[in-house]
């Protein structure tokens, strides 16, 4: 038996001097960063700070002008995202990014069904395919979502629409979760019921969180990154972070 | 009620209707079907896959074209070779156009797909390969024959009726089945958002381009069967106004239904028919464009979701 201590100190995902301009602008400048199953890391920053940028690249939505990604032993900073989410990359969006007309299952049935093979076999039925039915029905169950299977998906609440788009993500068995504020506009409760989802997925998955809520990040996270105008400007412990001069400074506010 | 009743029935009909037709509405009959088929082959791309093609007429003439030119003047040609020969020469075009349009989206798919079409038109409107701006004959309608047995021969009214027949309910059944399949099911999600289906790790662009391909090909089906019909060909098949008139049946009919395709190319050359016709409109006749154009215009604004939520209105009318 391997100390799963050791085997965390190799991140499932990370990014080697990752940087992406554009024009004139850097966006991300030079971000070296690891990621490991049973953390959740936030990255916390400003607005134009490049975090959303940074998932972009990692997500594979973007290229990267310079730097490389590396996940589970494979350089990827040349995959295309549908080879990465395949490979086990999941990702959530800011905005809202659920199918509004289908199932709520459908919606999840339809992410667990990229990874199936045979897709070309038109003479079977999506409703019936029981393997992409399953998968569906497990990420509704972690996200809560079981009782709303079968309303329409642009009924839900927004609380729940955002609950959605975590177990779309988790439809597609990813390893890891890159996590473009989750938690956007979601009330006390909604709040208190994805924490504890995202504590529980921490577990086998290797969570990256960006996020608004400072309450949320400082309770819920493990390592805590700080981005300031595209660059990584400290990344450590919670407790640490909160102590951190140049954080105050550049971010927190003097308040703090 | 199950969905595959009401198509069963309508096919059922058709297929009875030669005892009761006349030479004029059994050559209507057919040339609707076969615009049927064409509209459908569209519909998958439009309704299902999200994907505004202005340039599908071309696979349509394409089609056309290789039948009647790979008919040549050695008499008929056998439809066991002749049809696939047209199905596949449409398809290996729309793998090209489709490799290259897919990769832009929106207004500039359009106008690419256009541009491919336009390509098309004049490569046999310009030059002498398909005798140029008249077109050619096809002399010799295709067979299927075993020796000396004709099983089929598309000269012969009935033969014709039928495989028409045949080509709309295998076209209509082979894109029900896509549609309720997984393949089906990504192109609609990709119609929705392709960026968050990228997400969940599907490959967009060979979904879309199968779709398209598929088209492709059932809209050179159709066109192998327009030359059959009409024993004729000419470069208008692959023009741009034939590209418009498949995109407003499927409007006309409703958007992103199989039925509402078929019932759009029906409205569509009823109407057409209709407008062209001097014995019931005189002088007017000559304007049908106008006419049909206004008439379209008016059922778009009556009813934005085409002819098949005629039914929804209504019914919810009632309720009101």
């Amino acid at each position: 038996m391997r100390d799963p201590k050791t085997d965390a100190t190799e991140p499932l995902l990370r990014s080697n001097l990752l940087t992406r301009r554009f024009g004139g602008l850097t966006a991300v400048n030079g971000v070296t960063l690891g990621f490991h199953v049973g953390e959740v890391h936030a990255v916390i920053g400003t607005n134009g700070a490049g975090k959303s940028t940074l998932i972009n690249m990692l997500s594979g939505e973007m290229p990267a002008t310079s730097g490389s990604i590396h996940f589970d032993g494979h350089d990827i900073t040349d995959w295309p995202q549908p080879q990465r989410a395949r490979a086990g990359l999941g990702r959530s969006y800011q905005r809202t990014t659920i199918f509004p007309e289908f199932s709520v299952l459908e919606n999840c049935r339809l992410c667990a069904q990229a990874a199936l093979p045979r897709a070309w076999a038109v003479w079977e039925s999506a409703q019936h395919c029981e393997a992409s039915l399953a998968t569906a029905r497990e990420a509704l169950e972690r996200a809560g979502l079981s009782d709303d299977a079968q309303r329409s998906a642009g009924t839900l609440s927004h609380g729940g629409k955002r609950q959605l788009e975590i177990a779309m993500c988790l439809a597609t068995k990813p390893r890891v979760l890159l996590l473009d504020e989750p938690l956007a506009g979601m009330g006390a409760e909604e709040t208190e019921r994805m924490l504890a989802l995202l504590g529980a997925l921490k577990q086998n998955h290797a969570v990256l969180l960006v996020e608004h809520d400072m309450d949320a990040v400082f309770r819920i996270a493990d390592r805590i990154t700080v981005m300031v105008n595209g660059e990584v400007i400290a990344s450590d412990a919670p407790a640490a972070i909160r102590a951190n001069r140049d954080v105050q400074t550049a971010y927190l506010g003097e308040g703090h | 009620m199950r969905p595959w009743i009401v198509p069963v029935i309508a096919a059922l009909l058709l297929a009875a209707l030669p005892a009761v037709l006349t030479p004029y509405t059994q050559d209507l009959v057919v040339k609707i079907a076969i615009y049927a088929v064409f509209a459908l082959s569209l519909e998958l791309l439009v309704g299902a896959a999200g994907l505004v093609s202005l340039g599908h007429a071309a696979f349509l003439g394409i089609g056309a074209y290789v039948t009647v030119m790979a008919t040549g003047d050695g008499g008929a040609a056998s439809a066991l070779w002749l049809l696939p020969a047209a199905m596949g020469a449409a398809a290996l075009y729309a793998i090209f156009v489709g490799a290259l349009s897919l990769r832009t989206k929106g207004v500039y798919f359009i106008m690419v797909t256009l541009a491919f079409a336009q390509m098309a038109y004049f490569v046999f409107h310009d030059t002498k390969l398909g005798g140029g701006s008249d077109g050619i004959f096809l002399y010799s309608k295709p067979v299927i024959q075993f020796g000396k047995t004709v099983l089929l021969d598309l000269d012969r009214k009935a033969d014709l009726y039928y495989t028409v027949l045949a080509a709309l309910v295998g076209t209509y059944a082979l894109l029900a089945l896509i549609n309720r399949s997984r393949f089906g099911h990504a192109l609609a999600g990709i119609r929705v958002n392709e960026q968050r289906m990228r997400a969940a790790g599907f490959a967009t662009y060979g979904y879309k381009l199968a779709a398209f391909v598929i088209a492709g090909a059932l809209a050179g089906l159709a066109g192998f069967l327009l030359a059959v019909k009409d024993g004729a060909v000419n470069p208008e098949l692959l023009s741009w106004h034939e590209s418009g008139a498949v995109l407003l049946m499927i409007i006309l009919g409703g958007i992103g239904s199989l039925r509402g395709a078929v019932i759009g190319a029906v409205a569509f050359t009823l109407l057409k028919e209709l407008y062209q016709s001097e014995a019931l409109l005189g002088p007017l006749a000559a304007h049908w464009q106008l006419t049909l154009g206004l008439t379209i215009i008016a059922f778009v604004a009556l009813l934005p979701k085409g002819l098949i939520g005629l039914k929804a209105r209504l019914s919810g009318g009632a309720h009101a």
